[in-house]
């Protein structure tokens, strides 16, 4: 049982982990912004589907991953060149129209290129098979090497938020958009930066999971609703609670599927509890943030409310 | 939207709406009556949704959940052997009315983008709990047995009985809408929208007037769900699908926000347009979006604005 | 008794201290006038006096009851109204909606869903009652946000008084308005006198000693007098605060 609980406890940190990959530069482009963007979750798809296409052009998992990585940054810049930039001063109604006119292109056009199946992409050698933790519990390499890339990932975003100066611009921003034009920065193309750089983090997550999952156009969507989950949890705006929040889902997801239904065994029939576990697993994120809501409307790091 | 214009406008739409079954005889083409029930019960929920987005000033974008809401409740009061339509439009508004309430009252804690993505993430729980429901068919969904009953008698089995009676159904939410828009009720949503503070200076605290109108466009909106079932005979969770609530939103704004008559054309305007662009091609969605983001960047103030330059409404 | 105190009322942000210490009380049927140099907070304690902002300590309390943890809308229905420094109208709304939704937050419930409010005589007849002392009658059915910068000003204060208040607290209701409007606006404050106690905070010296019964001088977030206009006038110490002159 311990066994089975800390591999699902390592799941869900990988699953967090590519949550917060996603929710990162979200949570900046609706805090700093205040914009409201629906495309972030297609991105991920794209750098998943992006990262199939050139490993098979180049035999190789990891140049198709360096290759993802500065394209779904030029996917990002002309996506802001051509649309977001124009919605900046626009009311949200028009930002959610857009960007969901902009989930319907891509997704459509995804379709249209690599076609409606699931794809895979083999999982690279050295990162292959297995490593022993506790007694006769092993864990894939891969997934560690995720958990790995986003811990690192998180600690290069903490390190440019805290130390260097365009983080503290985000951090202005984040608190007091006022303040950006104030401060005389450049807030037009600080906003470039931030739509760019975010939608590279998600096809990154896109790149990275794509060996450990099917590869198919409706897999932007139930995550982009779960990193909406993680944004209001952490508190628009911040990363410190994209990572709480994408860590916190990530878990109580993972292994509230898991044990959610053993957990209700101790207190109903075997059978009412593996249905009612079933029903609620799914719901427990939603019904964690309607809790954390309640209790504190602006999220666990949010400063507005 | 000057008052005579919309009572002009009501008039035309449910008129030519009325008289749809004939040109569909005349015409010798019923699929036209089956589309055409199909658009009606998406008025009766886009009818519902600018209730709270355009008097209210609400960016729901989780009404999908209030359509499953009522389809469930036809699905499974039938199984439970209750088969009127007053009973399932009964069970529809006691299944949105609690989950309205609870939803509402946290997602109306905040504003703004919150507000978008919490009613969304709402949405998808209950999308989620429908696909789990195994009882029910999960994922797939259920078929009917049978349309709901009028009056004891299997009368919506026929196609044009069933139009009727969702005609019927729009107009009256639509004059019930018109009368809450224009009560006391209606002016404290309408003047929260257009400034929050003035209304508390006067004495209005907002939450419970919106969260009251929350609830009432969620009920409505459920019996959008009865109807649409009735007319598929199927139920499944795609019909909460966030996608739903997103084209949901897009027919309120084509048409037009804040005068209800306008979400009406939307649905029109919104589900002919996905028709033609499917039949032209099946990677439709492509056409339909590039169609939203060209109306929303080409209008310098948006799609609302496009459309008051054009209809000069208000 | 008084019909309002306010006990020690402070409000920071940061290190900032907005108001800091404030007591001060009016008299029913007084017009009490708060005058003091840009920045001295007086806007930050109408705010908190209203229910805006949450004070961070002290009391407020109005016709005898402690209000200090109500918020705006409650303050309001109880009779304490105020009107904003930068117009706060509804826009959208007839001149006359704006000032009837205002008499409709005074006369029963607003939870009434199928009756027509426009044709509702009793909030009308108050509404225009309310227009017609502001002068603003002629544009009742005009949008309110299409009216001018004066015209706004008035019909700031006609919401204000449509709400039945029993104390209203007026936030420089002359802010930008041209000599001529001031003077109209001057003239409807000074026939409120004795019916309804009001708070004004006022940067127009003239309009303030001509209308004040009593005023207090807020400088740094606190009072440092209070007194009939003659003497606030003669206070050395107000002189040396407010208008620069040595003591």
């Amino acid at each position: 049982m311990t066994n089975l609980f800390l591999l699902q406890l390592l799941n869900g940190l990988q699953f967090g982990v590519l949550l917060f990959l996603i929710a990162a530069g979200l949570t900046l482009v609706f805090g700093i912004m205040d914009f409201v963007n629906l495309a972030h979750g297609v991105i991920y798809m794209v750098g998943a589907y992006l990262v199939v296409t050139f490993a098979a052009m180049t035999g190789s998992y990891g140049l198709g991953l360096l290759l993802t990585l500065p394209a779904t940054l030029a996917v990002g810049l002309v996506l802001e060149f051509l649309v977001f930039r124009h919605l900046y001063d626009r009311s949200h109604l028009d930002q959610v129209l857009a960007t969901f006119g902009l989930v319907m292109i891509i997704s459509e056009a995804v379709e249209i290129i690599w076609g409606a199946a699931p794809l895979t992409v083999p999982i690279p050698q050295i990162l292959s098979g297995s490593v022993p933790l506790l007694g006769p519990l092993r864990y894939p390499v891969f997934r560690l090497a995720i958990i790995a890339a986003g811990l690192l990932t998180a600690l290069g975003l903490w390190f440019v938020i805290s130390r260097t100066r365009i983080g503290m611009q985000l951090r202005a921003g984040a608190s007091n958009r006022a303040m950006l034009s104030a401060l005389g920065i450049d807030v037009r193309r600080l906003f470039t930066m931030i739509f760019a750089f975010g939608a590279m983090l998600a096809g990154f997550a896109g790149a990275m999971v794509a060996p450990i999952l099917a590869v198919d156009p409706g897999m932007g969507e139930s995550v982009l609703i779960l990193a909406f989950v993680v944004i209001v949890i952490g508190g628009i705006g911040s990363i410190k609670g994209a990572f709480a929040g994408a860590l916190i889902v990530g878990i109580v997801d993972t292994v509230g599927r898991i044990f959610g239904p053993i957990a209700l065994k101790a207190v109903m029939d075997p059978a009412a509890a593996a249905q009612a576990g079933r029903v609620l697993a799914p719901m427990l994120v939603y019904i964690l943030m309607a809790v954390i809501l309640a209790l504190r409307p602006a999220g666990l790091f949010g400063q507005r409310t | 939207m000057n008052p005579r214009i919309r009572n002009i406008a009501a008039l035309v739409v449910f008129g030519s709406f009325a008289i749809l079954p004939l040109l569909a005889q005349v015409l010798g083409d019923s699929f036209l009556i089956v589309v055409a029930t199909r658009i009606l019960a998406f008025a009766i929920a886009a009818l519902a949704l600018d209730l709270i987005l355009g008097y209210g000033g609400m960016v729901s974008f989780g009404h999908a959940a209030y359509l499953g809401l009522g389809a469930y409740s036809v699905a499974m009061l039938s199984r439970a052997g209750i088969t009127d339509l007053g009973l399932h439009l009964l069970g529809g508004i006691a299944m949105a009315t609690p989950f309205a309430l609870i939803t509402g009252a946290i997602s109306l804690r905040t504003r703004g983008v919150y507000f978008i993505m919490i009613t969304l993430a709402f949405a998808q729980m209950a999308y989620f709990f429908f696909v789990s429901l195994s009882a029910y068919g999960g994922d797939d969904g259920v078929t009917l047995a049978a349309r709901s009953t009028l009056l004891g008698q299997p009368l919506l089995e026929n196609d044009t009985t069933l139009f009727y009676a969702t005609l019927a159904l729009l107009i009256a939410a639509y004059l019930l809408a018109l009368r809450i828009t224009g009560s006391r009720f209606g002016r404290v949503l309408t003047g929260t929208r257009e400034n929050p503070l003035r209304m508390q200076a006067i004495g209005f605290s907002p939450f419970p007037y919106q969260l009251t109108a929350y609830v009432i466009s969620g009920c409505i909106a459920s019996v959008a769900g009865v109807m649409l079932a009735n007319q598929t005979e199927f139920v499944s969770p795609a019909l909460m699908n966030w996608h739903r609530s997103g084209e949901l939103i897009v027919m309120v704004v084509l048409g037009g926000i804040g005068n209800l008559i306008g979400a009406v054309g939307g649905a029109v305007i919104a589900l002919l347009l996905e028709e033609w662009l499917s039949r032209m091609s099946e990677h439709w969605p492509l056409f339909f979006g590039l169609f939203l983001v060209i109306v929303v960047l080409a209008s310098r103030d948006g799609i609302s604005g496009l459309i008051r330059r054009i209809g000069g409404g208000k | 008794m008084s019909l309002l105190t306010v006990q020690n009322l402070r409000k920071s942000y940061g290190a900032l201290k907005v108001t800091d210490d404030v007591s001060l009380s009016v008299e029913p049927g007084e017009l009490h006038a708060i005058i003091g140099p840009n920045g001295a907070g007086k806007t930050t304690l109408i705010s908190q006096l209203s229910g805006q902002l949450r004070s961070d300590s002290g009391r407020v309390i109005f016709d005898g009851a402690d209000i200090t943890e109500m918020r705006m809308p409650q303050r309001a229905r109880r009779g304490l109204s105020r009107s904003f420094q930068i117009t706060s109208i509804l826009p959208g709304f007839s001149v006359l909606e704006n000032v009837s939704a205002a008499v409709q937050a005074r006369s029963g419930s607003s939870f009434r869903f199928f009756a027509p409010v426009a044709a509702e005589a009793g909030l009308n007849t108050s509404a225009i009652a309310a227009l017609t002392r502001v002068g603003l009658q002629d544009r009742a059915a005009q949008r309110a946000g299409s009216l001018s910068h004066g015209e706004k000003r008035q019909l700031e204060l006609a919401i204000a008084l449509a709400t039945q208040p029993r104390l209203l607290l007026l936030d420089e209701p002359l802010a930008g308005t041209s000599g001529s409007e001031a003077e109209r606006l001057v003239q409807v404050i000074a026939s409120l006198k004795g019916e309804v106690t009001v708070l004004l905070i006022e940067h127009d010296m003239d309009a303030v000693f001509a209308l004040a019964d009593r005023i207090s001088v807020l400088v740094y977030g606190r009072v440092i007098a209070t007194g009939a206009p003659d003497a606030i006038r003669a206070d050395l110490q107000v002189r040396a605060a407010y208008l620069g002159e040595d003591a």
